[in-house]
């Protein structure tokens, strides 16, 4: 209990910071129309490479400056923000689901379903995992649904690695046991039982794969291979910043700067949340 | 024991090679859009077309088609690319050293870092230093090598112009090199100052790369030496008068590694996975930089043959791995 404590204390401060953000930019995500100061796709060549507001020659309304074709870069950042969140909930929920069953599957069962799926996670882990993104966004299509099915196809694995173990450890325990000469039927067990027992972990590993799926869709977008090339994402602001970074650095700062807090925050929420249930850190 | 445990491992591997042949083939083959249409100037006659189908094998069923192009890729006969029209082969042992190299200095530089840091931390446990490299480490492991990389570009790229952000080699420069190993081979010729050339476009990718892994080393190394430092041999040693710094060195290390080494070779191959995107964000001339022009391209045969040879390497590496660790490890030697 005292180090539970302990843990807790230290942690909290992250936590509460973590949180914050996201919920900072999730909230500026989905009340961007309100929000963004200049419509995100708006071209003013007049207004070309404007620093940000601290600067000299910097515009009032065009806080964090404009890119090279005079678009506001903040309203982009808070449009972009948009795609991030969909493809970070939409793709590791759907990655969590497949991975959770089949590992719940192979570590309950054993035999020949967990070597089945133990081969096929194999065979996943020796794809360059980037490389693989980008051949299925290029083979589905360019598109919001491919990067979130391509995430989904790659990234199962985490899951299913994971929960194996821990289903498989759950199963040799004693109310389960208990649960079979009770006379339950191994379904049941499985998701009366064992689910329950898993479900901390998966809770952690999922902020920790929203964080992941942000990345690859910055990753895609830098490459040119996400969605359409007009909405902006954060990827996207990425290459054209990477492209103009010895005339206007800030196209290039700004969107790093939320792409890591937006990473390290899913990060910490997970470790948070891990430890929180973990019960040997407990 | 050692020799079954090999040719199971070996075995696996296999499986799991033509595993990755299977999926990256039918992947492919579901794509939408016809690769022949985009080497054909515009207006060729259905002729040419059906010619070219022919010849790249694409008119049989798809079953077929796979143990073609499987049994040439067992004779080392991996196609021809349809943008470059070269031996993938060739093509893919022309860049594969270049990413080599890369990774290798990155992983040197990830060990160099991680366990300095380790060692540090160690010494110094429950003290500042200790709870300043756990925050670093936390923190550079959440944040992946493309992200690193951006971070480099600006900081030693545009604010501090020092190293070399794009390329693998100044192009005015005269290279005398007989392969494509370019820093083995020019160390090997004691030609120094294109070493320093390649080491300056190399270093910031490198770093980009080693970052997270070193985060990764430093925090586990850190927690083995802890665990060994308490032992009664350790003790002993620090009894007799040996330096804290001797006693981690001399005593500790070699017996706290194990655990290290193996979460290493793993992560080698999260890191040689992660040059594709480092490599096209520096304009770095190695493998994955090809492999993505391959997607855009569509260049089929070519995505296959870079494919494979990463699902090879990453394989060969946990195979290296889990040698090695049965080598070191009693329990499994005697086993």
């Amino acid at each position: 209990m005292d180090e539970a404590s302990v843990a807790g204390r230290g942690l909290s401060p992250r936590l509460w910071l973590a949180g914050g953000w996201l919920l900072l930019a999730l909230l500026a995500a989905i009340f961007a129309p309100l929000i963004a100061p200049q419509d995100p796709l708006a071209q003013d060549l007049m207004l070309e490479r404007l620093p940000p507001f601290w600067l000299d020659g910097a515009e009032p309304g065009y806080w964090l400056g404009t890119d090279s074709l005079g678009r506001d870069l903040l309203s982009r950042l808070i449009f972009g923000g948009r795609i991030a969140f969909i493809v970070a909930f939409a793709a590791a929920t759907s990655a969590c689901l497949l991975g959770s069953a089949l590992g719940l599957i192979a570590g309950y069962f054993g035999g020949w379903p967990d070597r089945i799926i133990s081969r096929i996670v194999d065979v996943w882990m020796a794809f360059p995992p980037v490389l693989f993104a980008i051949l299925l966004v290029a083979v589905l299509g360019t598109g919001l649904s491919s990067v979130i099915l391509a995430i989904a196809i790659i990234d199962w694995t985490r899951f299913c690695r994971v929960i194996r173990a821990e289903a498989m450890s759950q199963a040799r325990m004693d109310y389960v046991e208990s649960a079979r000469i009770a006379g339950y039927g191994r379904m049941g067990i499985m998701l009366r039982e064992v689910l329950p027992n898993v479900l901390p972990s998966v809770v952690a590993l999922l902020s920790l794969e929203m964080g992941i799926a942000v990345i690859v869709e910055a990753i895609l977008s830098f490459v040119n291979l996400s969605i359409s090339t007009d909405d902006p994402t954060w990827g996207s602001i990425i290459a054209e910043g990477r492209l103009s970074i010895h005339q206007a650095w800030w196209v290039l700062v700004f969107p790093l700067i939320t792409l890591i807090l937006t990473v390290l925050s899913f990060s910490q929420f997970g470790e948070a949340l891990k430890a929180r249930f973990d019960p040997v850190l407990r | 024991m050692l020799l079954q445990r090999f040719f199971v491992r070996l075995l696996t591997m296999l499986v799991t090679l033509f595993g990755v042949a299977v999926v990256v083939f039918v992947v492919i083959r579901v794509a939408p859009g016809d690769p022949i249409a985009m080497m054909l100037p515009p207006g060729a006659s259905n002729d040419d077309i059906a010619r070219l189908r022919a010849l790249y094998g694409l008119d049989k069923s798809i079953v077929q088609q796979f143990f073609i192009w499987f049994g040439g890729v067992l004779h080392g006969n991996f196609g021809t690319s349809i943008s470059l029209r070269q031996d993938v082969l060739g093509l893919v042992f022309n860049r594969l050293p270049a990413t080599l190299e890369l990774a290798t200095v990155a992983l040197l530089m990830a060990i160099a870092i991680g366990v300095t840091a380790a060692i540090l931390g160690a010494r110094s446990r429950g003290s500042a230093v200790e709870a300043g490299i756990d925050i670093a480490s936390g923190a550079t492991l959440s944040i992946p090598d493309f992200l690193w990389g951006l971070v480099l570009i600006l900081l030693f790229g545009v604010l501090v112009p020092v190293f070399d952000i794009s390329g693998r080699v100044s192009p005015q420069l005269d290279l005398p090199f007989a392969t494509q190993f370019y820093l083995a081979e020019s160390i090997l010729r004691l030609r120094f100052d294109l070493t320093w050339d390649l080491l300056k476009h190399m270093l910031m990718p490198a770093v980009a790369l080693a970052l997270p892994l070193a985060a990764i080393i430093a925090q586990l190394l850190k927690q083995s030496l802890k665990e060994v430092l308490d032992l009664d041999y350790v003790v002993l040693a620090r009894v007799k008068g040996f330096s804290e710094t001797q006693v981690i060195l001399r005593e500790a290390l070699k017996n706290a590694v194990l655990p290290t080494l193996t979460l290493v070779g793993v992560q080698f191959t999260f890191l040689i996975g992660g040059t594709v995107i480092v490599e096209r964000l520096f304009s770095y001339e190695g493998l994955g930089n090809m492999a993505i022009d391959a997607v855009i391209d569509r260049d089929l045969p070519l995505i296959q043959g870079i494919v494979l040879v990463f699902a090879l390497l990453f394989v060969l590496i946990n195979l290296a791995v889990d040698m090695t660790y049965a080598l070191l490890n009693p329990r499994l030697r005697h086993g």
